[in-house]
């Protein structure tokens, strides 16, 4: 883990925030608490993180976090900001930020993910640690502006990091937390901090923020795996080189071993992610609880909801494992967790069920359990605690007493 | 002023291979007096090339590479193509993104290295083809021009996708035959040239590469421009001899039967643009 920097000598960022080690902005500094929207909290995030660039693109249900991007700009807190033509064009322009050495973030949803899809493996095979807060909605057709998480599924293989915040406060941390992890020299990929767009975006929270005068220390563009594209380096090899586009055997191999490399890159954040997110995973509930809810962001608020009912309520015993990290999945954490379990339930925002899919992979072979990829509801419907209840009872076949 | 990046450690300096070593000793850096008529004595920012034998585009990055005037702090993004190939061998700092979008991660490029170095000049210069200029990338071509962007955008104009086999592009003529027109193109060539100047560009050039000279020229003047002033947009005749069926040593002619008709020489320039070229041609660079 990186030590705290030394604070014998006290330093500044451009703006003249304070700059302390990311243990401290995020453990240590006193925090205040304000009734915030998820909108509000990126924005109090980058505020803090000594952020360089972020260009953006409007897109309900992210464009109010851009809209305060941009008053960051203003204010002097964010150093190049801008509207750009597309969602293809400001992942592209990021991508320019990021490759001449800026800490860059930007924001989007639904459609606007698929828009700029070309961009994220790029990103990735680039080593660029952009990050992308997403505000998931539904994706067309038909047109929707719902919640929605399905389109976090498309982005799991990009090579980008993902991360699943479940409320306000948590995407906050996360926020802070994704600069330092995505930054680490051995690391370096960009990093993809989600949420389900409205339930956290417009809705507010208690969040509690640590004071606004300090901030991360900035990014060193000259610790990256690749040199910046600057000429104050070296001119050095990076996604030019024609040789992963010739017919060869050491083209194929080049471009196999990069994309195991990005992989592998992904794999070598779990120590941070762990270290800064405390844990891949949050447990919930009764520890000894044979019902086990496996969810993320919202879908797990909603499942906690649940957990308490049924506990008080039905006097079954029930636990919530909470995945934070979708990439890094947490294989080991989810197959420790699922022991003295009888029912696995995995409630999710989207129709497809990509995390039952990602759960099923990490246990196949591990263990008989039976998983129930349920409930499951899209294009913006609510799934009330009640309902999950109700799903839960009637597939272990117990009366439905409370609710229904 | 980075010149020193291209310094060699002189304990490693056995190991490096020779092209390294002129690339310090025999290259024009730090003198923005420097053009095509250095190219017989300096060595090359280019080193070879990996276009078929003749190929016109390979002489116009020779030509572009000697004029640079600024090349210790000029970055350059290109786009997927022929033109791409070529980008691992120059010395300089060169990103290929993606097919199209080189306008858009030049513009991130620029406005980050402003932000980062606010007391240095650092030039960033596109080099795309037809297709990625006006086709597939038109969207973030003339965007940036919109935005004002202070970025010299070159399109090496084939009037085909060469490198993917031979189809007519935006840039191809009407009635040209190619494998994706059938029977010969329907539409009209898309005159990029007004394009530019109808979206914001200070300085615009169109030319063939048959002049050296003349390259050189407007390479200088573009990226002056677009150092002072906003977008500057050249426009190249670079034709694929392979696709048009010419031989290796036809390109030149080629180039001189359209000097005299669709790439005939074209200038145009704002009086912003006006003013900084003078000012440069009394300050004796250009």
């Amino acid at each position: 883990m990186p030590e705290q920097v030394k604070t014998e000598k006290v330093k500044y960022n451009r703006m003249g925030q304070r700059i302390v080690s990311p243990d401290y902005l995020l453990f240590e500094a006193p925090r205040t608490k304000h009734f915030i929207t998820g909108s509000e909290a990126v924005k109090e995030a980058a505020k803090r993180a000594s952020v360089d660039a972020s260009i953006s693109y409007p897109i309900t249900p992210q464009s109010e976090a851009a809209h305060m991007l941009g008053e960051l700009w203003r204010e002097g807190y964010i150093g190049v900001y801008f509207r750009g033509e597309s969602e293809f064009g400001v992942m592209s322009e990021v991508a320019g930020c990021a490759m001449a050495g800026a800490r860059t973030i930007t924001t989007t949803s639904g459609p606007g993910t698929l828009r700029a899809m070309e961009l994220f493996p790029m990103w990735a095979g680039s080593r660029l640690p952009i990050q992308l807060v997403l505000m998931a909605r539904g994706i067309n057709s038909p047109l929707s502006i719902q919640p929605d998480n399905l389109e976090i599924y498309f982005l799991l293989d990009t090579g980008c990091m993902v991360w699943h915040a479940e409320t306000a406060q948590e995407l906050f941390d996360m926020i802070i937390a994704g600069f330092v992890v995505a930054e680490q020299p051995d690391v370096h990929v960009p990093i993809i901090t989600a949420i389900d767009g409205f339930f956290i975006s417009h809705t507010r929270e208690a969040v509690y923020l640590p004071p606004q005068d300090i901030a991360l220390p900035p990014y060193d563009p000259y610790k990256a795996p690749m040199p910046p594209i600057d000429m104050e380096m070296p001119p050095g090899r990076f996604m030019r080189d024609p040789f992963v586009m010739k017919s060869n055997y050491i083209s194929y191999a080049t471009h196999a071993s990069w994309q195991f490399e990005v992989r592998a890159a992904i794999e070598r954040s779990r120590p941070y992610a762990k270290h800064y997110l405390r844990g891949l995973v949050e447990h919930f509930g009764d520890p000894e609880g044979e019902i086990l809810f496996i969810a993320s962001g919202t879908a797990a608020a909603q499942a906690k909801e649940a957990t308490q009912i049924l506990i008080h309520e039905e006097g079954i015993k029930a636990r919530v494992l909470r995945i934070k990290t979708i990439r890094p999945f947490p294989t080991e954490e989810v197959r420790e967790a699922v022991k003295g379990a009888k029912y696995i339930f995995i409630p999710e925002f989207n129709v497809i069920g990509w995390l039952e899919r990602e759960v099923k992979r990490a246990l196949y072979g591990y263990t008989d359990i039976p998983i129930f990829g349920t409930p499951r509801v899209g294009g913006g419907m609510t799934m009330p605690p009640e309902f999950i209840v109700q799903e839960v009872l009637r597939i272990i076949g117990k009366e439905v007493k409370h609710v229904g | 002023m980075s010149v020193k990046i291209f310094k060699i450690n002189e304990d490693l300096k056995e190991f490096m291979p020779q092209e390294i070593i002129d690339l310090e000793e025999k290259a024009t850096w730090g003198n923005p007096k420097r053009g095509v008529m250095d190219l017989p004595y300096a060595k090359e920012l280019i080193e070879e090339h990996s276009l078929c034998a003749g190929c016109p585009e390979s002489v116009a990055f020779r030509y572009i590479l000697a004029s640079l005037p600024n090349p210790e702090d000029t970055v350059i993004v290109n786009s997927t193509g022929c033109s791409s190939l070529v980008f691992p061998h120059i010395a300089l700092h060169t990103v290929h993104p993606l097919f199209g979008n080189q306008n858009s991660v030049a513009s991130g490029i620029k406005r980050v290295l402003e932000w980062r170095f606010p007391d240095k000049v650092k030039d960033v210069v596109v080099i795309a083809g037809d297709g990625a200029t006006i086709d597939i990338g038109l969207d973030c071509t003339l965007q940036s021009f919109f935005r004002q962007e202070k970025i010299t955008t070159i399109c090496f104009d084939n009037e085909v996708y060469a490198n993917t086999g031979g189809q007519d592009s935006g840039a191809t003529p009407r009635g040209m035959e190619f494998k994706m027109a059938p029977g010969g193109k329907q539409w009209d060539k898309v005159p990029m040239w007004q394009l530019a100047i109808d979206s914001g560009c200070h300085y615009v050039a169109r030319l063939s590469v048959s002049s050296p000279k003349k390259v050189e020229q407007v390479v200088k003047k573009a990226i002056y421009v677009a150092r002072e002033v906003g977008p500057t947009y050249i426009h190249l005749y670079t034709p694929c001899i392979l696709e048009i069926g010419l031989n290796a040593d036809q390109g030149l002619w080629e180039m001189r039967q359209r000097d005299k008709e669709r790439f005939k020489f074209f200038e145009y320039m704002t009086d912003e643009a006006k003013e900084v070229i003078e000012r440069k041609k009394k300050e004796g660079l250009l």
